[in-house]
């Protein structure tokens, strides 16, 4: 089949869907390629170094059309290429099928198959062609390029015999693709790299690039899994919460790289007047959102304009373009593996193989039929995010019922103990002595007393607090003392032992924890 | 007139003991309680000097004053790392008087009981006491006669073996006689038939007999438990020093004894309590000795122990910031305490965040490690409990296991069949790196092997404790 590459014919594209290089791979899959005199001559590539790798140039579009059974374009057609198109052709260019219902139509009628590269799905097998993520990835790094070249400092500090230069301090809106090629360039320029995203789950990933993750304290978190890893619209307290935390940390900004974008619809206003108000003279705002409305209020597509305190809002929607030579490159590998996925023989032959996700995802129309909105992939795009084990989370309704339930557990256990305890001690009340019970009393309440003081004692002290109860429980001393005045010589004898053994326990116990806690210092 | 006086001496002297254990909550309160306990005790002892019953004060005083010169020199001379070895010794000495007082209970009750009415009357003191007692009171007596003997003997012979074992005199190990718990259980089967026997008559045969069977059990038991478990036996001696004053308190009607007794009492029982919670055993299973039977295979432990030297942990010291040490027993077999406040000394002096993990039950003593450390002068606030710290492992860069092992076991949490299963452990492999100053390769009381020596950020620093710090000092700098 022969694959070819039209001139983009969009004002100011200087990118281009075929380079030499992956022409190269394209004639290994069995197909012959063709380009379009001064396809690649934005980007770089002369006709001549297509020619010499057996590219066929041919002198315009008209040409290209008629000859190429696969067309190949950078941005989705015009019109008037539309009306080029025949039955059984194939056109492979991003198309935004969503947006773009008339042309769809007129494809549709002109019984061509069109590929959009917007549409392959965000599963692993189909990175390879995902030509949004490469184009966001050039656009995040340019993004960061413009701003530093609108912006009149250094972006790393640096202490010089001229004087010190602080870091520049750039916010990154949005943790994409695009976001986080930011971020990867801004900290790699030396500056200091603060980046925002409503997904909490990227948070890692912000900060395996080098920035500080902005945390917002919400209760309510996205999780991006089940939207194919983009962002979802977001409820208005949320925004609320996040706006008002863009408004704290926008007078410390240099530089604010917004690139809060969601699928399918306008792009979000996060960056609003108030907040470009309250920037210092000289910052730069970039905005990667311009094409679909801007994130920031002051933006204005595809132009650079200085607001009236002095800061640049650079609205341009082409940053991929202002790449041409690598966006082609990058573009052009894309499109060459989709060609390999539609060749699985690399025979030449091409296999519109409707049954496989990727091809299907990104078939807009086939054989005279809009195949658009295509059917949920089978294999999920991202593992779902594996539930926490989060501590149930009780309402105070449940929690008081909790707090309630083992009050009531510990009055019972308590009330079953005084009970049982009181009726053992009533018990022996009735048979017992009254001199008994008095000491009996006092031997209970000193237990009490006991157990209530020694809970208190700290751990660290548990030596001297067996040391000192070793020597209080020497007190045994005056039994021993009471029966020593007895006229018995054997009482008197074992009671001398007695008090003799108690006394070496009483200083020896009392000496050692005195020494033992004078050792304790604090530092 | 002078009755009233001792009892109002008691009070006060009881007042003065709670606090003295109350204080014990904060270092430097406890400096100040200590000396309320001494001030109980002095103004016990001449309250009942001066009060009724006593008698002979030269010997009296004598005997303190020896006995007091004696436990003087010892307090001053013992080392720290000899710590539990002498509270097991003091607790011997209590129980045994304990016993000597039954015995003399015991023999003023025969001869008041031999005596005519008008002798009996004219009786002053202890036996006076005695003589007005009604019969049901005389049994009474007799019980807590018997009880007081029985836990004072059980003490005694306990806290000997216990002192063996905790100074090396006495081997370690767990060991039993042929019949195990039987005898033991045997052994108090007789006694309880001698207390019904010693109730009936008196017979002093049968308190003689009574006794010899405590003293078997007291030594079978703690025999029986291995120098791990020390901890909860030490305390478990000491609550029993302290039921036995309570019980020759009732004997001789003394309160002051019944209240010390009690709070002792209840002091070693909630030490043992907390001892045994720390290693998730039950009072039982330790009392029983050994360790409960395992469940199944003990998990296959992957790796192999990896030797550092001396230079290697110099040099992930000087790296490190945050250092956790973790000391057990070896350290105070080593004497290292001040080689190790030396080290952190030094470190600190670096500005390094510097702290100690204290397990519960580390050492062979509640509170072993803290005292140690106290003695080598590490201030105690960088000192500080399993739970204050185990949460900050994570963020941590050096962790140095200093001679403890079971403590430190990742196979109480990971390893479902482990006899530690369930322990609480220092979650110490969770820091950067972990260096483990050890002997040898051997394992630790328990006998289990210990996956923490095998894990990849685990260095073996083998060697004496004490040699290998001495060695490590002069590289930091």
């Amino acid at each position: 089949m022969k694959i070819g590459a039209p001139r983009e014919v969009f004002e100011g594209e200087a990118r281009v869907a075929m380079t030499p290089d992956s022409a190269v791979q394209l004639q290994k899959l069995g197909h012959t390629c063709a380009i379009e005199s001064g396809a690649g001559a934005k980007a770089g590539f002369s006709d001549a170094a297509y020619a010499a790798v057996g590219v066929e140039v041919l002198p315009d579009a008209q040409a290209l059309f008629d000859a190429a059974d696969v067309v190949v374009k950078v941005r989705g057609p015009e019109m008037s290429e539309a009306g080029l198109l025949r039955p059984g052709q194939t056109l492979i260019s991003f198309f935004w099928p969503a947006q773009n219902a008339e042309l769809l139509e007129a494809c549709k009628a002109r019984g061509a198959t069109v590929v959009a590269m917007d549409m392959v799905p965000r599963i692993s097998r189909a990175q390879k062609m995902d030509a949004l993520s490469s184009m966001a990835n050039i656009a995040g790094y340019r993004a960061v390029i413009e701003a530093g070249s609108n912006f009149g400092r250094f972006f790393t500090g640096q202490v010089t015999a001229a004087g010190k230069v602080p870091p520049a301090k750039v916010l990154v809106v949005g943790a994409g693709v695009a976001g986080l090629a930011a971020i990867g360039t801004a900290t790699s320029l030396g500056a200091i790299v603060h980046a925002f995203d409503v997904r909490p789950e990227v948070s890692e990933q912000i900060e395996s690039m080098g920035a500080n993750f902005v945390f917002l304290e919400f209760a309510e978190a996205q999780d991006g899994a089940a939207t194919g890893g983009y962002a979802a619209p977001s409820s208005p307290e949320f925004r609320e919460a996040q706006l008002a935390k863009f408004r704290e940390l926008a007078p410390e900004m240099d530089i604010v790289i917004t690139t809060a974008l969601i699928p399918g619809r306008p792009a979000p206003k996060l960056w609003t007047a108030d907040m470009v108000a309250l920037m210092k003279p000289g910052s730069v705002v970039v905005d990667l959102a311009a094409e679909r409305g801007g994130n920031c209020d002051l933006t204005v597509p595809d132009q650079k304009i200085v607001s009236d305190n002095g800061v640049t809002v650079v609205g341009y929607t082409d940053y991929p373009s202002r790449m041409a030579a690598q966006a082609s490159t990058l573009y052009s590998n894309n499109i060459r593996h989709m060609m390999t996925d539609l060749t699985p023989k690399k025979d030449g032959v091409i296999d519109h193989n409707m049954g496989d996700d990727v091809i299907r995802g990104a078939t807009v129309t086939h054989a005279g039929e809009i195949t658009f909105p295509p059917p949920p992939p089978k294999v999920a795009a991202i593992a779902a995010q594996k539930p926490k084990p989060k501590a149930v989370e009780l309402t105070p309704v449940e929690k008081r019922a909790a707090e309630v339930a083992a009050f009531k557990a510990q009055t019972r256990s308590q009330v079953g103990m005084l009970v049982i305890g009181g009726g053992l001690i009533l018990l022996a009340g009735l048979y017992a002595p009254s001199s008994f019970m008095s000491h009996f009393i006092v031997f209970v309440l000193s237990v009490y007393v006991g157990v209530q003081v020694i809970w208190n004692v700290s751990h660290s002290l548990h030596t001297p607090l067996m040391a000192v109860t070793n020597a209080i429980s020497s007190i045994i001393i005056l039994g021993a003392l009471m029966q020593i005045g007895s006229g018995n010589w054997l009482v008197v004898v074992l009671a001398a032992l007695a008090v003799f053994m108690a006394g070496i326990n009483i200083f020896g116990g009392f000496m050692v924890t005195r020494r033992m806690l004078a050792m304790f210092q604090k530092s | 007139m002078e009755f009233g006086f001792t009892t109002a001496a008691y009070v006060v002297a009881a007042v003065l003991f709670i606090q003295s254990l109350g204080g014990l909550s904060g270092q430097e309160s406890a400096k100040r309680a200590v000396w309320y306990g001494i001030a109980g005790m002095a103004l016990a002892v001449a309250a009942t000097l001066y009060g009724p019953g006593a008698g002979n004060w030269l010997i009296s005083l004598a005997m303190i004053a020896a006995g007091g010169a004696i436990g003087w020199v010892v307090a001053q001379r013992v080392q720290m790392t000899e710590m539990p070895q002498l509270v097991a010794a003091m607790h011997s000495l209590v129980g045994l008087a304990a016993v000597f007082i039954g015995f003399n209970t015991h023999i003023e009750m025969t001869s008041v009981a031999a005596m005519t009415a008008e002798a009996r009357a004219a009786l002053t003191g202890f036996a006076g006491v005695i003589a007005h007692k009604s019969g049901v009171e005389i049994s009474i007596l007799r019980v807590e006669t018997f009880l007081g003997v029985f836990i004072g003997a059980v003490t005694f012979t306990g806290s000997v073996i216990a002192f063996g074992k905790l100074a090396g005199k006495v081997d370690g190990k767990a060991k039993k006689l042929p019949g195990g718990h039987m005898l033991n259980a045997g052994a108090a089967l007789v006694s309880v038939v001698l207390l019904v026997v010693y109730l009936q008559t008196g017979s002093t045969a049968a308190l003689l007999v009574m006794t010899l069977a405590a003293f078997f059990i007291g030594y079978h038991l703690i025999m029986g438990i291995g120098g791990a478990d020390m901890p909860v036996v030490v305390s478990m001696l000491n609550s029993y020093s302290g039921w036995a004053a309570a019980a020759i308190g009732f004997s001789l009607s003394n309160d002051l004894l019944i209240v010390v007794g009690a709070l002792v009492g209840s002091s070693g029982a909630i030490l043992s309590y907390i001892m045994c919670k720390a290693m998730n055993r039950s009072f039982i299973s330790v009392i029983l000795g050994g360790f409960g039977g395992t469940t199944g295979p003990a998990m296959e432990i992957a790796g192999e122990q990896i030797a550092i030297d001396t230079e290697g942990v110099a040099a992930a010291l000087n790296d490190a910031d945050s250092i956790i040490i973790i000391p057990g027993y070896g350290m105070a077999v080593a004497q290292a305490q001040q080689s190790v406040s030396e080290l952190v000394r030094k470190l600190r002096a670096k500005g390094k965040n510097v702290r100690f993990a204290i397990h519960p039950v580390a050492g062979r003593l509640p509170g072993h490690m803290n005292v140690l450390l106290a003695e080598a002068k590490v201030p105690y606030d960088i000192v500080l409990e399993m739970d204050e710290i185990n949460e900050d492992f994570p963020t941590t860069d050096v962790a140095i296991v200093i001679g403890s092992n079971d403590i430190v076991n990742p196979a109480a949490q990971e390893d479902p069949n482990s006899p530690i299963a369930g322990m609480p452990v220092l979650e110490c492999w969770k820091a950067k790196q972990v260096f483990v100053s050890k002997r040898g390769q051997g394992t630790g009381y328990s006998g289990i092997e210990n996956p923490l020596f095998y894990k990849e950020n685990t260095r073996m620093f083998y060697g004496d404790a004490k040699k290998s710090i001495d060695a490590l000092l002069p590289m930091i700098d």
